[in-house]
């Protein structure tokens, strides 16, 4: 048997990172094997309209814009793979890629674009519920609560989207935040809080998810007066944030307590020499599907860069703003 | 939608769903869900794969809200196996290829 190929360029992830590094490697005649994996279009596929991605004044609706990123990927030639990454080795001149199939894929550098996944609550019922009227995904099933009482949690942009795109179909979306600041930018909280169907209940925090095989309620409790109440809903959508998808390079790369991976200075280089961080999975700052864009594009370039001169490695700060 | 997995309808599942010999595993999904999208391609390629062993269908819950509700269907993308008219598996969330196949597997 002859041995495989081995790849310049193996990207994992398919977000607005993932596909913008398989765009731009791509380009560059790299010939870039991306693994899509499970998420494919990560986080923005379970959005509603992208209002801010420049380009389209008009906005666009996020999977509509994945769809847009993949094809413009698949048109440079890059190898795309609907397969998730069940392990990879990253140390030497030569890093390998184990998929969940089984098979094992080499290249001579990666590009890490997992993203991020939605986190939970971590309350009683809230698992046992997942599906059942528990829902970290508005636009996949507010249609199934047509007149009916639920509940968003959350404080961010995320909860403020969900919660307004919700009224359409609700009855009342009542708003549920451990505090009474709000992350979410001033545009969408003010766009929620002028909703009529929707009700803020601020310095709530959530005890447990109610109800047998379906959601029935949701018990909660007032952090100042320690009141506990439940509310009778029977749609539960959280949106309180995420969290990165690193546990495949968590014990390889160095990742922050909170698991994001460490990447040099303004570059994508990650603690391994050939191996390049981009999106989400990097960025617990802006965490856009510009910014998200913009390092994957980054990542594409320091890999390029890195494959022509793998001794030479342009991470330093010295020379951010010269580049281009 | 391709040709390897079946369309069905709250008018036709009894007869192609329930009644089939072979295992069903319908695939509960609407235009409008970008999961449900993610999912499709890795159905279909799991439709063509266990052709004789294994029907995929689909179940386009905007169109058909009767089956959805008879099932307590209220978050897609939902996968649920059938056998012999029974549901014996469901599955909640897109799930790649290699995991979805792991699920079936002791059921088929």
């Amino acid at each position: 048997m002859t041995s495989p190929p081995i790849h310049d360029v193996i990207i994992i992830g398919s977000g607005p990172a993932g596909y913008t590094a398989a765009i731009y490697t791509a380009r560059a005649q790299l010939a870039p094997l991306v693994f899509e994996g499970t998420s494919f279009g990560g986080a923005l596929m379970t959005t509603t309209e992208v209002e801010n991605f420049p380009g389209f004044r008009a906005g666009i609706n996020g999977p509509d814009l994945m769809e847009e990123m993949r094809e413009q990927a698949l048109r440079f030639g890059a190898d795309l793979q609907m397969e998730d990454v069940e392990s990879v080795s990253l140390d030497g001149p030569v890093k390998e890629v184990v998929t969940a199939g089984g098979e094992t894929h080499r290249a001579r550098s990666v590009i890490l674009a997992m993203g991020a996944a939605a986190r939970y609550l971590g309350v009683p019922g809230e698992q046992e519920l997942l599906g059942r009227g528990v829902s970290s995904c508005a636009t996949c099933d507010g249609f199934f609560f047509k007149g009916q009482d639920i509940a968003v949690i959350g404080g961010g942009d995320s909860a403020m989207e969900e919660a307004t795109f919700l009224t359409r179909f609700a009855r009342s979306v009542t708003l549920v935040h451990r505090r009474d600041e709000f992350r979410a930018s001033k545009i969408m909280l003010e766009r929620a809080r002028a909703d009529e169907k929707i009700t803020f209940l601020t310095n709530t925090a959530v005890v447990a998810v109610e109800g047998d095989t379906a959601v029935t309620g949701l018990r909660v409790r007032n952090v100042i007066s320690d009141e506990e109440s439940v509310l009778p809903v029977t749609g539960v959508f959280v949106a309180i944030g995420h969290d990165p998808r690193s546990e495949l390079v968590r014990d390889l790369v160095e990742v922050d307590d909170d698991g994001y991976v460490l990447v040099d200075g303004r570059s994508t280089a990650t603690s391994i020499p050939g191996v390049f961080a981009a999106g989400d999975l990097v960025d617990r700052t802006y965490r856009q599907a510009i910014t998200a864009a913009g390092s994957g594009c980054a990542a594409a370039i320091d890999a390029e860069r890195w494959l022509a001169h793998p001794h030479a490695v342009d991470t330093g700060v010295e020379t951010a703003g010269v580049r281009q | 939608m391709s040709a390897a997995t079946v369309a069905v309808t709250d008018d036709t599942f009894a007869e192609k769903v329930l009644a089939s010999t072979t295992p069903v595993l319908v695939d509960f999904w609407a235009a409008w869900c970008g999961p449900c999208r993610m999912v499709a391609p890795v159905l279909d390629e799991i439709a063509a794969d266990k052709a004789g062993a294994l029907v995929v269908a689909k179940v386009d819950v905007d169109a058909n809200p009767g089956t959805a509700s008879d099932y307590q269907v209220v978050s897609i993308p939902t996968l649920i196996l059938f056998k012999n008219g029974r549901p014996v598996k469901r599955i909640v969330g897109a799930k790649g290829k290699a995991a979805l196949l792991r699920e079936i597997a002791g059921e088929l």
